[in-house]
């Protein structure tokens, strides 16, 4: 997993991921920690999925884990990119509306 | 201490078959809801555990004891029984009969292999209970919980409701819930789905690697029930999973709300938005469930009660129940007065009892020799009513030690399907004849050879799915046993529906083993039955059946053990036929006596088929017309060199073995005769011809013909003589 801090000039503290590994139960341990420690140390958490290339019951347990931990700490959750794979089972599992991000809609309409 | 030790294993190994034949019955998905199979399974169990813990064979006492506690849950409902848990609990089976074996041994059944093995299954059975204590919350199961209150109106919606709540180890063992969904889609179309995660715990508690997905589904499909609940067979024992039809009744969804774990509110939610309930049949459902406790005289705070035990307060169930204890206390003592009418017998003393009886059937037939020589009437009646009784006595006392076939063949089952699964392939057992019945000790030791031949059947005789689907067969393989009488002997037939012997392989490997020569002609019979030569083992038997190290060479000579024989027939294709034949008892048998010269012979009487005069036109040939058939016969003077004057008349008795006729050419016929069969002594062991001897009434000894040895024979002397006039012309 490599993470880029985005521009401080934006004035929020935003910090964005890129997830590189697959959302599987083989990474969702180390996902979930690493996760979960963006998320205490910034306002804003980005993540970009467009390279996932698998998603399972795991990983899709640690996106929920993280959107609800972000929900319940007034932080945010913004997934800037979807794979193919993310999407289809945000979508099989209609919990895409939960996640709210804007982007999934676009993503969807423009793959 | 020595004896009680053999018994306890005797009894324990009993106990272990009961409950193994009860547990292959359950898998089978028979006696799923009779309560005596699984309480048979639990005593047997039971027993075990407590037998070990008298003889102070504690390795077993704790072993089982964590079998019969999944038992006893099992049995009080708390646990559902599935095919995850059934395969667990025969592991288990198996497992105390390693122990039993062990122990026989002398170890302490605590060696390291052992004790691991033991401990997995252990671990595995706690995962059971402690899943079948966490459902007894949730599931109090009254079937007769549905209150005509009006409540019982359809709901409006077609789809079916699938409620899903996976167990937290779901994906430690390997499962993946998503793909469970996906495979629902392949028996329809799901119309809408809620993800739930209300179970997760906070984020340091949640551990990544547990499962804390639940899924309300409604689903459109022209499925049945059970073929939704085959979707998650896998997973069947470890995820909570509740279907209700399409318009169901309000009461069941008012139950469905009940019985999840989810608050009842987030759950009527859940429904009304996913569209299986309207929020006016969710209204009234609630309005009536409370009314109706009232009505029930409940104080406040009753709304919580979930209906069924309402019910039990209100007594609506209680004669059912009641009833259904009669019942059960009346099976019981039907069990135990059956299992009374069983006396254990030592097999030595059946030994004897037909030893004596073989005794008393010579004698019998002595005086009855003298009766006919003295020419008193009342005498001969008087001896042939004795020979009517001993006759009697002599086939119950057979009959004692007859055991049908099927038991063995039953205990198959287990065996196809841990093969099959070992090698992943679909299988399907075929039995039978199982009612046949053949001699206890024959009985226990075909069981070897049987099981290697349907190992076989199904490691190389069924082709992979793949394969059968292209040759236009169903991906399933068969595999048959079967079993019935023919003529004396018991005939128990291994057979599959595979690819066949390859023949061209066989043929090669015999060459190359020095077995047959190149140059041989050999009919396809021939040559399939080369795989049971000595040194005739192909290098894939070898690999694929290690750890068992038997050739088919040593199958035959199992069967030849028992006096039986062992062919097989094959068609490319279409699959092979493996065809044991068996004298059905060791001791005593109907006998033909005929003579030859000076001496008497016995014929057993079930091959005889007829007798008739030797025409003179036959004098100098080996065969005769059977009415337009060509049958081969041999002179038993010839035979067995007998010297003297031959008789004007000589008689042929026409015999059948297998499928060949044959006619033995006889002085003399002189009668049915009751045989004893005295083995002959090893010096004869190599006798062609003879099978043994016996006593007659005169005290005599008359030798008694090897029918299938004398038929083989004269087939083969006739071919013989056919080819090399043949050649001669």
């Amino acid at each position: 997993m490599r993470k880029t801090r985005a521009k401080p000039s934006r004035g929020e503290d935003v910090r964005r991921l890129v997830l590189e590994s697959d959302l599987t139960i083989y990474h969702a341990t180390e996902q979930k920690r690493t996760l979960l420690e963006n998320m205490e140390q910034a306002k804003v958490l980005e993540l970009d999925l467009a390279q996932v290339g698998e998603i399972d019951s795991a990983g899709l347990q640690v996106l929920l884990l993280i959107k609800r931990e972000s929900l319940a700490m007034g932080k945010e959750l913004r997934i800037l990119a979807h794979s193919p794979a993310v999407q289809e089972v945000l979508d099989f599992l209609n919990v895409a509306s939960y996640f709210g991000d804007p982007l999934v809609i676009s993503a969807r309409k423009h793959p | 201490m020595e004896e009680i030790f053999a018994v306890f294993i005797q009894e324990a190994r009993e106990q272990l078959s009961e409950m193994e034949q009860g547990l292959m019955r359950l898998q089978q998905g028979e006696g799923l809801d009779d309560p005596e199979l699984i309480n048979g399974i639990f005593r047997a169990a039971h027993t075990i555990k407590g037998s070990s813990g008298v003889v102070e064979v504690h390795v077993i006492e704790q072993f089982t004891h964590s079998a019969e506690n999944v038992l006893d849950q099992v049995r009080n409902g708390t646990l559902q029984l599935d095919s995850g848990l059934i395969d667990d609990l025969l592991a288990a089976a198996d497992h105390i009969g390693a122990l039993l074996d062990a122990i026989e041994q002398g170890e302490g059944g605590e060696e390291e292999g052992l004790a691991s093995r033991g401990q997995a299954i252990v671990e595995r059975l706690k995962v059971r209970l402690n899943a079948g204590a966490t459902a007894v919350v949730a599931v109090p199961e009254p079937e007769a919980a549905v209150l005509e209150t009006g409540t019982d109106a359809s709901v409006a919606s077609d789809t079916w409701h699938i409620s899903l709540r996976f167990g937290r180890d779901v994906m430690r063992h390997g499962q993946e819930p998503l793909a469970f969904l996906r495979y629902l889609l392949s028996l329809g179309e799901i119309a809408h789905v809620t993800t739930l995660f209300d179970d997760m715990p906070s984020a340091e508690e949640m551990d990544a690697e547990s499962c804390y997905l639940g899924f309300e589904i409604n689903f459109r499909s022209q499925a049945d029930k059970a073929a939704i609940e085959r979707v998650f067979e896998f997973v069947r024992d470890e995820c909570e999973l509740r279907i209700l039809p399409p318009n169901s009744r309000l009461t069941d969804y008012l139950k469905l709300i009940d019985e999840l774990p989810e608050e009842s509110q987030l759950i009527g939610e859940i429904l009304v938005k996913s569209g299986a309930l309207t929020q006016e049949e969710l209204d009234t459902g609630l309005r009536q469930q409370r009314s109706s406790q009232a009505l029930a005289g409940e104080v406040e705070g009753a709304a919580t009660q979930p209906i069924g035990s309402i019910l039990v307060e209100q007594q609506v169930i209680q004669p059912e129940v009641v009833e259904a204890a009669a019942i059960k206390q009346k099976q019981v003592s039907e069990k135990k007065a059956a299992e009374a009418r069983l006396i254990r017998v030592q097999a030595d003393k059946l030994d004897q009892l037909i030893d004596l009886v073989g005794e008393l059937v010579i004698a019998g037939a002595g005086a009855n020799l003298i009766a006919q020589k003295s020419g008193q009437t009342s005498l001969v009646e008087a001896t042939s009513v004795v020979t009517r009784l001993v006759e009697s006595i002599r086939d119950s006392a057979l009959q004692l030690r007859m055991v049908q076939i099927g038991d063995t063949f039953n205990r198959f089952h287990r065996v196809v399907r841990d093969v099959s699964r070992e090698l992943g392939k679909e299988m399907e057992l075929a039995i039978s004849g199982g009612e046949t019945e053949l001699d206890k000790s024959v009985v226990e030791k075909i069981g070897d050879p049987l099981m290697h031949l349907v190992r076989n059947a199904i490691d190389h005789g069924i082709e992979p799915a793949d394969i059968r689907l292209e040759a236009g067969k169903p991906s399933q393989g068969r595999v048959e046993l079967n079993a019935y009488h023919d003529s004396g002997s018991i005939v128990i037939e291994v057979a599959d529906d595979g690819g066949g012997l390859p023949k061209e392989k066989i043929l090669n490997k015999a060459i190359e083993r020095g077995i047959v020569q190149a140059g041989d002609t050999l009919s396809d019979e021939e040559v399939v039955n080369l795989i049971f030569q000595p040194g005739f083992s192909t290098v894939e038997q070898v690999s694929n059946l290690s750890g068992r190290g038997v050739g088919m060479d040593v199958v035959r000579k199992n069967i030849e053990a028992l006096r039986g024989r062992v062919d097989v027939q094959s068609e490319p294709g279409r699959g092979s036929r493996f065809t044991i034949r068996l004298p059905l008892t060791l001791a005593i048998i109907d006998g033909f006596l005929v003579s030859a010269g000076e001496d008497a012979y016995v014929i057993p009487l079930d091959m005889v088929v007829e007798c008739l005069e030797l025409n003179a036109d036959s004098a100098d040939r080996d065969y005769l017309n059977l009415r337009g058939e060509v049958l081969p016969f041999i002179r038993l003077r010839n035979l067995f060199e007998i010297e003297g004057a031959i008789p004007k008349r000589e008689s042929v008795v026409v015999v059948r073995s297998a499928h060949q006729k044959a006619g033995i050419v006889v002085d003399q016929l002189l009668g049915e005769f009751q045989t004893v069969i005295k083995p002959l002594g090893s010096l004869f062991r190599n006798l062609r011809g003879i099978s043994g001897s016996t006593i007659l009434g005169s005290g005599d000894v008359a030798l008694i013909l090897d029918v299938p040895a004398l038929t083989a024979l004269a087939g083969r002397l006739e071919s013989e003589t056919f080819t090399t006039s043949a050649a001669n012309h």
